[in-house]
């Protein structure tokens, strides 16, 4: 076996999953930060703002290609995974109480992870392709004559079934982030008694909080909390 | 007791396998499980039927052999136990119990409840050992190991193979055995030699053998018999990147 196992064998796999899977959470306290500004509450302006620097900026828009790419890595070593354990098992159990030696979110990353993925691409119909390629400019101006892209949230989110569908993406999204943070961790080889504790305590945070807050966004935009 | 069983019935990996009714009664509550498999291969063979194939060996909780997907769990109920450590009493009379074999594509069937392990001697083969210099044995106290070590690879080294981390495993992967394997020498100076290559050899083998692969799921852990814990895994995969990037 030689060194090009890193990336041919089962923990090779792994491993591309826990660090792909931990660059989009990177990715996730950006774009949860920056969407945050919608609650300044200020007709969009400082969210403006910042979408404008995020959407011009060449090394941000450098790292977007890094980031559809890990996107990318991700989902298609996830689905490989899946399919390979589904052949190592080519007889089912008749009877196989699952329950009780393990969580049901844990054994359903595929279908979690897939129920985001279609979420993304409702999600990025919604507002990457309008921002990136068909432009935006006909949602006009903001108080201070930038590009609105907040405009383009308050038109998405005035239709109820849109928030309900993005509600139930942050609900998939909560469950994969339950099992996927920590289990990042364990694959990385980082397990240690000493931190083991702590890593939890930040996963099942990290997978509540951030959920919430995009939940909210769609949610305080049909409700008119922010204007 | 009576009890209604529903047991896996395969004449060889060849032909299909179905689950077989049998209704059992008279059973001791204080047999075990196997003592149960016992009476009723008896009664089989008494009206002429062929008796249910079933791995056992030591029935005190060591060897590893019993292979029981016993109610939808490997070795049935009861935690950190083996099938023969597993005694009537814990069912309530009356009760219909599920017996299946460990299902894995590394394990293919070799007849009713046995399967072929031998793909963990396999594994084994590839690395699980340590190379020792014939000639005479040095002092023992030559070698110092640390107590946290010692007990650490001790823990990993209760690992009887039995298989039931890759029975209940939803992707039949078999990491918590290798890792087991890899700790206990690891953990050792004496294991220090061999170190990248075992690590290596062992995982390539692994993979060949056709096991899934990990998702850090932890059914393993939470169904095996001698509690080998989620860090033998985290450490293997330590040893892997290892042996992959820093070694040369």
């Amino acid at each position: 076996m030689a060194k090009s196992a890193l990336f041919t064998s089962s923990i090779g796999k792994k491993f591309l999953m826990g660090l792909t899977g931990l660059f989009l959470i990177s990715f996730l306290i950006v774009h949860a930060s920056i969407n945050a500004m919608i609650w300044f509450n200020d007709g969009g302006v400082t969210f403006n703002k910042y979408a404008h620097f995020m959407g011009s900026n060449l090394i941000v828009r450098t790292m977007e290609i890094g980031l559809f790419l890990g996107l990318i890595l991700h989902v298609v070593d996830g689905l490989w995974l899946y399919k390979l354990n589904r052949e190592a098992r080519p007889v089912k159990y008749a009877y196989n109480d699952e329950g009780t030696n393990s969580s049901w979110y844990s054994r359903s990353m595929a279908i979690l992870g897939t129920l985001i993925l279609l979420f993304l691409v409702l999600h990025l119909a919604n507002f990457w392709v309008k921002t990136r390629i068909t432009g935006i400019e006909q949602f006009g101006v903001d108080a201070e004559g930038q590009e609105n892209l907040f405009a383009v949230m308050q038109a998405v989110f005035q239709s109820p079934i849109i928030v309900v569908i993005y509600v139930a993406g942050c609900f998939s999204l909560f469950w994969h982030l339950l099992h996927g943070f920590k289990s990042a961790f364990q694959t990385l080889g980082l397990n240690h008694v000493k931190y083991n504790e702590a890593i939890a305590v930040l996963g099942i945070a990290f997978s509540i909080i951030v959920p919430i807050v995009f939940a909210l966004m769609p949610v305080s935009i049909l409700l008119g909390w922010v204007r | 007791m009576k009890f209604y069983l529903k047991v896996w019935r395969q004449k060889s990996d060849k032909v299909a396998g179905k689950l077989v009714d049998y209704t059992i009664d008279n059973i001791n509550a204080d047999m075990s499980f196997l003592e149960m498999i016992d009476v009723l291969n008896d009664d089989l063979i008494r009206k002429g039927e062929d008796p249910i194939a079933f791995d056992h060996d030591c029935r005190e909780g060591i060897c590893g052999m019993c292979s029981m997907y016993i109610n939808g769990r490997a070795h049935g109920p009861h935690h950190a136990a083996t099938t023969c450590q597993l005694y009537m009493r814990t069912f309530r009379d009356g009760d219909t119990i599920y017996v299946e074999p460990w299902r894995a594509k590394a394990f293919p069937a070799i007849k009713d409840l046995t399967v072929d392990r031998s793909a963990f001697d396999r594994i084994i083969a590839r690395g699980g050992f340590v190379s020792v210099n014939t000639g005479q044995a040095q002092d023992a106290n030559n070698i110092a190991v640390e107590k946290a070590s010692a007990e650490k690879a001790m823990d990993a080294a209760a690992c009887i193979g039995c298989g039931a981390c890759v029975a209940a495993c939803p992707n039949s992967a078999a990491m918590l055995f290798v890792s087991a394997k890899i700790s206990q020498l690891a953990l050792l100076p004496q294991g220090g030699p061999e170190r990248t290559l075992r690590a290596l050899g062992m995982i390539d083998q692994m993979d060949k053998e056709g096991f899934g692969n990990c998702t850090n799921i932890g059914a393993c852990e939470a169904e095996c018999p001698k509690e080998i814990k989620l860090t033998n895994i985290a450490r293997m995969n330590r040893e892997f990147l290892k042996a992959t990037i820093v070694e040369e």
